[in-house]
C-alpha cells in the first residue's frame, strides 16, 4: 500500500508540474489543484498508514493502547483541502477575469509587466 | 488580560475587518474604522513589546491545550518588534488608503481585506507552530491575491496571474516541508523540533528537507532564482498596496527563513553556503536588474530584491553578530521600503505617469517635498547617519571577521548600486527641468487636490520618515533590541522553556 502511495504521490506531483509548465491558463490551475492534491497524499502517506484501527479510545480504557492511526495528519490535510478549496475557486475567478480583459489563454503573450518603457 | 496579550495582535485586527464588513455598504465610515483599528494595533503592538521586554518570551497555548499537542502563540522579541513595525505601516498605509483607493474598491471590501492582510502577519510572526505558520501564510496570501486584483485594470489581472501562481507553488513546496518534517519527526512544534531534529540519525535527509523549506521561503521573500513573479507585480497595484505589499510581505518570507534556520534546522556548513551564493547572486541580479529599469515603481521593486540579498546574506553568516546585521536590516528596509512606494504614488499623482522620463523639477516646485522625499531615499542607500547605515556595520563587520570576502564585496556592490540608482532617480525626478508634455485629460493631479488629499497623501509618508529618524539618530534603541533578539535566536533554549513552560532562572 506505501509503494502504491508513493508512486501515485511522485505521478501527481509530476503530472501536476508538468501541467504548470504548459503555456495555456486553464492547464496551469489544473496542474496547481493536482499538485495540492499529490501533496495531501503525501501528508497522509508520511503520517504512517495504519489499517483497520482508528484512534479511538475504549470506553473502559483511559488511554490509547498498541498501535493506532495517527489522527494529526488527517486534520491537516482536512485543513489543507479546505484552504487549497478556497485558493482554486479564486483562481478560477482569475482565470476567466484574465481571459475576459486580456483576451488570451496564452501565458507567452501576458509579457506587458516585463517590458521596460 | 495581561496573561493573553500575545493574540491581542490578532484579535485587533480580527475585529476591525469584522465591523469592516459589518458597515460594507459605507465606505466612509470604513476609512475611520480602519485608521482607529490600527492605531488600536500599534498600542496593543507597543504593550505586548514592553511585556515581553520586560517578562521575557511570552507563550499562549491555544484552547489550554499543553504544548506540543496544541497550537503554541508564542511572542519572542523578533516577533514583537515585527509586530509593532507591522502596525506602523498599516496605519500609514490606511491613511493614504482613504485617498488613493477611490471608493468603487473600498465598497468591495478593500478594507476588511487589507485587516485580515495585517492579522495573518501578526499571526504569522507569533505561532509556534509550522502547520499553523502555513494557514497564516495562506491568510497573507489570499488577501493579497484580493488586494492585488481589486479594481481590476489589465496589468493588475497579468500581474496576479504570476504572483498567484509562484505563491500558490510556493505554498505547495511549503507544506511538502511539512509533510516531511512530521513524517521523519511525528512532531509540529516548532520548540520540540528544535530538540528532536538534532538527534535524527539520517542527517542527510534533515538537510533535504531544510532546502525544501528553503525554497518555499525563497519564492516568498523573493531570493535569487525565485524572484521573476516580484518585479512583475508589484508595480501594477495602486501605491497603497504595492507599499503595504514591498513593506511587509516579503519581509514575512525573510522572517519564517531565519526562525526555521535557526531554530528547526540550525544552518550547517553546506546550507551555509547555499545561501551566501543566493544572497550574493540576489544582491547583484536585483541591482542590475534596477539599474535597466526606467520606471520608478519597478526600480523599487528591484530594490526590493537586492536588499533582501542583505538579509539572507546576515542570515547565512549564522554568527550572532551577522543575525544581529540582519534582523536590525530587516526593520530599517520595511519602513523604508513602504515608504519608497508611497512616494512612488506621489509622483505619479505630481506627474501624472510613474516612467522616470516624464519627471522632472520636482526640487523647483516642490522644495519641502523634496526633502521629505530625499530622507528615506539616502536612508536606503545607508547615507550615515541615516537609518540603512547602522545594521551594515554589524553586517560588514561580520562578514569581514569570517573572512567571507564574496559576501563582503556583495554588500558592498549592493551599497554602491543602490546609490548609483538613487542618483539616477535625483537626476531625473528632483533636477532635471519638467518635460512639457500635454496634461491628461480626467486625472487628477497633485496641484489640483485639496488640502485633505493633499494631506492623506503626506501624512502617512511623515509618519514613516519620523520612525526611519528615530531609527537614524537613536539607533542603539534598534541596536539592543537587535543583540537580544540575536541571543534568542541563537540560543533556543529560551524559546524552548517559554513554550514548555520551564521558569528560568537567568534573564535576557
Amino acid at each position: 500500500m506505501e509503494i502504491l502511495l508513493a508512486i501515485m504521490t511522485g505521478i501527481l506531483y509530476a503530472a501536476g508540474i508538468y501541467l504548470i509548465l504548459r503555456r495555456s491558463l486553464v492547464k496551469l490551475i489544473i496542474g496547481i489543484v493536482i499538485l495540492g492534491n499529490g501533496v495531501n497524499l503525501l501528508i497522509f502517506l508520511m503520517g504512517g498508514l495504519v489499517k483497520g484501527s482508528p484512534p479511538l479510545i475504549p470506553e473502559d480504557a483511559s488511554a490509547l493502547e498498541g498501535i493506532f492511526a495517527d489522527p494529526v495528519p488527517q486534520a491537516l490535510i482536512l485543513t489543507a483541502i479546505v484552504i487549497s478549496f478556497g485558493l482554486q475557486s479564486f483562481a478560477i475567478v482569475l482565470i476567466k477575469r484574465a481571459y475576459k480583459v486580456l483576451k488570451t489563454d496564452d501565458i507567452d503573450t501576458m509579457n506587458k509587466t516585463d517590458d521596460i518603457t | 488580560m495581561s496573561e493573553h496579550l500575545t493574540i491581542y495582535p490578532i484579535i485587533v485586527h480580527l475585529l476591525t475587518a469584522i465591523l469592516l464588513l459589518l458597515s460594507w455598504m459605507n465606505p466612509k465610515v470604513q476609512r475611520y474604522i480602519s485608521i482607529i483599528g490600527s492605531i488600536v494595533g500599534i498600542i496593543v503592538g507597543g504593550l505586548l513589546f514592553s511585556q515581553v521586554w520586560t517578562e521575557g518570551i511570552q507563550s499562549v497555548q491555544l484552547g489550554n491545550w499543553k504544548a506540543p499537542f496544541g497550537i503554541t502563540m508564542v511572542a519572542d522579541t523578533f516577533a514583537v518588534t515585527l509586530i509593532v513595525l507591522t502596525n506602523i505601516v498599516a496605519l500609514a498605509v490606511s491613511i493614504i488608503s482613504t485617498r488613493n483607493m477611490v471608493s468603487s474598491r473600498l465598497k468591495f471590501g478593500y478594507y476588511a481585506i487589507f485587516h485580515f492582510l495585517i492579522m495573518g502577519l501578526s499571526g504569522a510572526f507569533i505561532t509556534g507552530d509550522l502547520f499553523s505558520l502555513y494557514v497564516w501564510f495562506e491568510v497573507i496570501i489570499i488577501s493579497s491575491f484580493v488586494l492585488l486584483t481589486i479594481g481590476g485594470r489589465n496589468i493588475q489581472i497579468e500581474g496576479a496571474v504570476k504572483y498567484f501562481t509562484l505563491n500558490m507553488l510556493s505554498s505547495i513546496i511549503f507544506l511538502t516541508g511539512i509533510a516531511m518534517v512530521y513524517g521523519v519527526t511525528g512532531s509540529l512544534n516548532m520548540a520540540e523540533l528544535s530538540r528532536i531534529i538534532p538527534e535524527i540519525e539520517n542527517q542527510g535527509l534533515v538537510h533535504t528537507i531544510s532546502l525544501i523549506f528553503f525554497i518555499g521561503f525563497g519564492v516568498k521573500s523573493g531570493v535569487f532564482p525565485l524572484y521573476f513573479w516580484l518585479p512583475a507585480s508589484y508595480h501594477t497595484p495602486p501605491a497603497a498596496v504595492s507599499a503595504l505589499f514591498a513593506g511587509l510581505l516579503t519581509k514575512v518570507g525573510i522572517y519564517a527563513m531565519i526562525r526555521v534556520f535557526t531554530l528547526i534546522f540550525p544552518l550547517g556548513e553546506i546550507n551555509q553556503m547555499i545561501l551566501m551564493v543566493v544572497a550574493g547572486f540576489t544582491i547583484f541580479f536585483g541591482g542590475i536588474g534596477a539599474l535597466v529599469q526606467k520606471d520608478i515603481q519597478r526600480i523599487f521593486s528591484y530594490l526590493i530584491i537586492c536588499h533582501i540579498g542583505f538579509m539572507v546574506g546576515g542570515l547565512s553568516l549564522f554568527t550572532e553578530v551577522a543575525i544581529v546585521g540582519a534582523v536590525m536590516y530587516m526593520f530599517h528596509d520595511i519602513i523604508v521600503k513602504a515608504t519608497l512606494f508611497l512616494i512612488g504614488g506621489v509622483m505619479y499623482r505630481i506627474f501624472g505617469s510613474t516612467r522616470l522620463y516624464d519627471m522632472g523639477g520636482l526640487m523647483d516646485n516642490y522644495p519641502r517635498l523634496s526633502f521629505l522625499f530625499v530622507i528615506p531615499m539616502f536612508a536606503l542607500v545607508g547615507v550615515p547617519p541615516l537609518s540603512g547605515f547602522w545594521p551594515k556595520v554589524s553586517l560588514f563587520m561580520a562578514s569581514y571577521t569570517q573572512g567571507e570576502m564574496f559576501l563582503l564585496i556583495m554588500f558592498i556592490f549592493a551599497s554602491l548600486i543602490t546609490l548609483v540608482i538613487i542618483a539616477k532617480i535625483w537626476n531625473s525626478t528632483f533636477s532635471k527641468k519638467p518635460v512639457e508634455r500635454e496634461k491628461r485629460k480626467a486625472f487628477k493631479y497633485f496641484e489640483k487636490f485639496s488640502f485633505a488629499e493633499k494631506a492623506a497623501y503626506i501624512v502617512p509618508i511623515i509618519i514613516l520618515v519620523g520612525v526611519t529618524l528615530y531609527y537614524s539618530f537613536f539607533a542603539e534603541h534598534f541596536q539592543v533590541i537587535s543583540e537580544r533578539i540575536g541571543k534568542e535566536l541563537m540560543n533556543t533554549e529560551h524559546y524552548y522553556n517559554a513554550v514548555f513552560g520551564i521558569k528560568e532562572e537567568t534573564k535576557l
